[in-house]
């Protein structure tokens, strides 16, 4: 028979405020096993841990339950408390009497009944544990980035200068993502290509850093320190080896229609090109859909003209398997679709463009080599309307409920390029709130209005008609109370960002959580704000949620610091809460192994004991190191050979019976 | 009637919540009847949502309301201010003889190109 000890933690007035702790301490004396009951103010802090230790000692306490917080916060706390005293850590039990009670109720009597029935609850669970013992497991020393934009690639660096092994996965032809897109940055206006492109040489050059671009992750598997990555390398047609980069091949290709994606679609690539000057690597590649050697058959100028022989046409895609003991989300965002935004015209009229689309037309790079010229007849718009908050702080099926945090800031960059390049333009902006938080950015916005005289209306835009191509702005002015009415010349939406669509079926794999806008959740929003709730999985910017430049960088070598920390260990202690199957129970019909998502379950020919008779039979085996606890393997067993140490079948039977009681 | 008891009775009727209002002023900027009305579509929300409705009440704004539903589309917050608009009409109206088309004053408004049931929608929405 156990010899329990049940604490009651007040929380301050968390708890005690709700629930009747004085009570609880009394009912679990009444409890089998219970032979000692205490409440205090706040069991977590040294004096409550010394209250427990005490009792362990004076009473010979064999289990303890904890009645407070959520075990996410302090099962570690106790248990190492308890086991400072010689007993198991695995013999503490906590009943969340807060997030589950008190907090979420109002009423005392009820809460307090709720309460005892936790405890009542954890103390029949107590009463049928065993001590367990951790066993280790070891940590392969090399990270996986997903994501090789500015978030991917500074995580890289970061854990490459540690010292370790990382490999970037990058789905499009170049590291870069949207930073590589963008013409200046906020607040100090210093050109995005100039401290973004040595950051991806770097990248390119260290030689840690292994960069898979064009290529994506097909399917992970395994458990932190030890997950298996298969990735796939897209046939780019053109041998990675042998091209130079020297572009001959598409200034040939005759197919030269496609929208190219780099200028978000406002020019048009050839079939085989090099996504932008700076592109890492510089490699050309060759895309069949608009390519007229895929196409029809003929054509084939670029292999002709390639003197490196480094075009392809067979090339397969190609699979790689690698292993990794930590992985690093970085798969960043997207401007959302502005498909059922009709009032704005945007699909409709080509002088309505996203932000993403202006900076491509302000830079050097983009498709007007930097001159502001709208996109219809190529004239300089003399008269600029830019539209805050689209598709942001919305409640409607088309919106986004949240601010997408870099549409103000950009907005002012935007209009103070343009004021200073073109003083003869006329700049309004269109803002519901204009929100700066962030080290000189409230300075730079107010620059723009007082410096550069834009124009800011307080009010949203309620349509943009065209008529004879000429566009009206339909907007409010709320401090005037009036409807303004200007003829614009160029529209600009700061269109709300959303993660990339990648982003779900990464989580899926990964089995990560994501929030119902899909961005990545945080194993705690401020304690644990880098890391997924998945065990060796971390997160580096956008994904997470919207952010700026410097809070990405500084997010993405938070992660790496935290993939560091994992890496520089050689061993992890796993869960001792790991499946056990009973041999004389297991009927050897591979259920449990075809729902385990760990490959942990194999199955040997083994001879047992039955009553005396002695023969050989197919049997499960968990590989203990392998296995995470999930549990699953419990449910499908037929036969209940399957059980869960720490959560065994007959534990979870006390405990329901315990709350039918 | 006090005016917050009126003010709630008008969210009641119409089922919005002016709450959900970010205050950004589009249904405003859309309205196609703007310069008709004294009071726009921000503002009945915020009066509304305030409780401060001396000034609503007096104004003929909600009889200008073209109840086009472009606010109500449009609303990044889905508060739908003509549905609110369409509340304080009815307020209004259902106080005895503050109709605001009376049948007498039918005939000179009539015109040709205009069909019957729009005579009777009127009549239905300008009437107790």
């Amino acid at each position: 028979m156990q010899r329990i000890g049940v604490f009651i933690c007040w929380c301050g007035s968390n708890i005690a405020a709700t629930v009747d702790v004085k009570k609880v301490a009394e009912a679990a004396l009444n409890e089998p096993g219970v032979v000692f009951s205490a409440d205090y103010q706040y069991m977590c802090s040294q004096s409550g841990q010394q209250l427990m230790k005490d009792a362990i000692k004076e009473k010979g306490l064999t289990g303890i339950v904890v009645c407070s917080c959520s075990p996410r916060m302090h099962e570690t706390t106790f248990r190492k408390a308890a086991e400072s005293c010689g007993i198991n850590p695995y013999m503490v039990e906590i009943a969340n009497i807060r997030e589950h009670c008190s907090w979420i109720h109002k009423d005392i009597k009820e809460a307090t009944e709720k309460a005892i029935i936790l405890m009542r609850t954890a103390v029949a669970k107590v009463n049928l544990d065993n001590s367990l013992t951790a066993g280790t497991s070891d940590v392969v020393k090399r990270a996986l980035v997903i994501g090789g934009g500015i978030a991917g690639i500074q995580s890289a660096l970061d854990i490459a200068e540690a010292g370790y092994e990382v490999d970037i996965v990058e789905k499009a032809p170049t590291i870069g993502g949207k930073m590589a897109q963008l013409d200046k940055t906020f607040p100090t206006l210093d050109c995005a290509a100039c401290i973004l492109t040595p950051k991806m040489v770097e990248a390119a050059s260290n030689e840690k850093i292994k960069i898979y671009s064009f290529s994506e992750v097909e399917s992970v598997k395994g458990f932190v320190g030890n997950f298996t990555a298969k990735i796939k390398k897209k046939a780019r047609f053109v041998d990675e080896n042998l091209c130079t980069g020297c572009g001959l091949c598409t200034e040939k290709c005759p197919s030269r229609k496609t929208p190219n994606e780099f200028n978000r679609g406002m020019n048009t690539r050839s079939a085989v090109y090099i996504p932008f000057a700076q592109a890492v690597p510089k490699l050309a590649i060759i895309d069949p859909t608009a390519c007229l050697h895929f196409k029809t058959g003929k054509c084939g100028l670029c292999e002709r003209n390639c003197s490196a022989k480094a075009i392809k046409f067979d090339q397969q895609d190609e699979y790689i398997e690698q292993k990794y003991g930590a992985i690093v989300v970085a798969t960043g965002f997207d401007t959302i679709k502005l498909d059922n935004f009709g009032e704005y015209g945007y699909n409709e009229n080509p002088d309505v463009i996203t932000s993403l689309e202006l900076e491509r037309l302000m830079n050097a790079a983009g498709p007007t080599g930097g001159v502001l010229l709208r996109p219809s007849d190529k004239q300089h718009p003399k008269k600029i309307v830019f539209v805050q908050c689209v598709g942001s702080r919305g409640l409607r099926p088309c919106d986004k409920p949240y601010c997408s945090k870099i549409c103000c800031m950009y907005t002012a960059k935007h209009s103070m390029l343009i004021r200073e390049k073109y003083p003869d333009t006329e700049v309004t902006v269109f803002y519901i709130d204009v929100r700066t938080p962030g080290k000189n950015f409230d300075e730079f916005y107010r620059r723009a209005v007082e410096q550069y005289g834009v124009n800011y209306i307080k009010g949203q835009v309620g349509k943009v008609v065209e008529n004879d191509g000429k566009l009206t702005v339909y907007g409010s002015d709320l401090l005037m109370n009036e409807q303004v009415v200007i003829d614009a010349d160029l529209v600009v939406l700061a269109t709300a960002i959303e993660p990339d669509k990648t982003a779900k079926s990464v989580a899926t794999m990964l089995t990560a959580s994501i929030d119902t806008n899909n961005f990545f959740t945080e194993a705690h929003p401020k304690l644990r704000p880098v890391e997924s709730p998945t065990a060796g999985v971390f997160l580096s910017g956008v994904c997470q949620g919207p952010k700026d430049i410097p809070e990405t960088v500084a997010q993405a070598s938070a992660a790496a610091v935290k993939v560091v920390g994992l890496l520089s260990k050689d061993k992890l202690t796993c869960n001792p809460c790991v499946a056990h199957s009973d041999e004389m129970l297991c009927n050897g019909c591979s259920s449990c192994e075809k729902v385990c998502p760990y490959g942990a379950i194999t199955y040997i020919n083994k001879e047992v004991n039955d009553h005396g008779k002695r023969e050989v039979r197919r049997l499960a085996s968990v590989n203990e190191a392998v296995c995470q606890g999930c549990g699953a393997c419990t449910v499908a067993c037929p036969s209940g050979a399957m059980d869960l140490k720490g959560f065994t079948n007959k534990q979870i039977m006390a405990e329901v019976d315990a709350i039918c009681k | 009637m006090d005016y917050n008891t009126l003010s709630e009775n008008i969210k009641y009727i119409s089922d919005v919540n002016t709450k959900k209002c970010m205050r950004c002023g589009k249904c405003t900027a859309t309205c196609p009847n703007f310069k008709e009305m004294d009071i726009h579509p921000h503002q009945f929300v915020y009066f509304i949502e305030t409780g401060r409705l001396d000034r609503l009440l007096k104004s003929q704004s909600a009889y200008k309301c073209l109840t086009c539903f472009a606010c109500v589309e449009r609303c990044p917050r889905q508060v739908e201010p003509a549905k609110l608009i369409e509340a304080v009409r009815l307020t209004l109206v259902r106080k005895q003889g503050e109709n605001y088309l009376k049948p007498d004053d039918v005939p000179c408004t009539l015109d040709e190109e205009m069909p019957q049931q729009a005579i009777v929608s009127a009549f239905r929405k300008y009437t107790k």
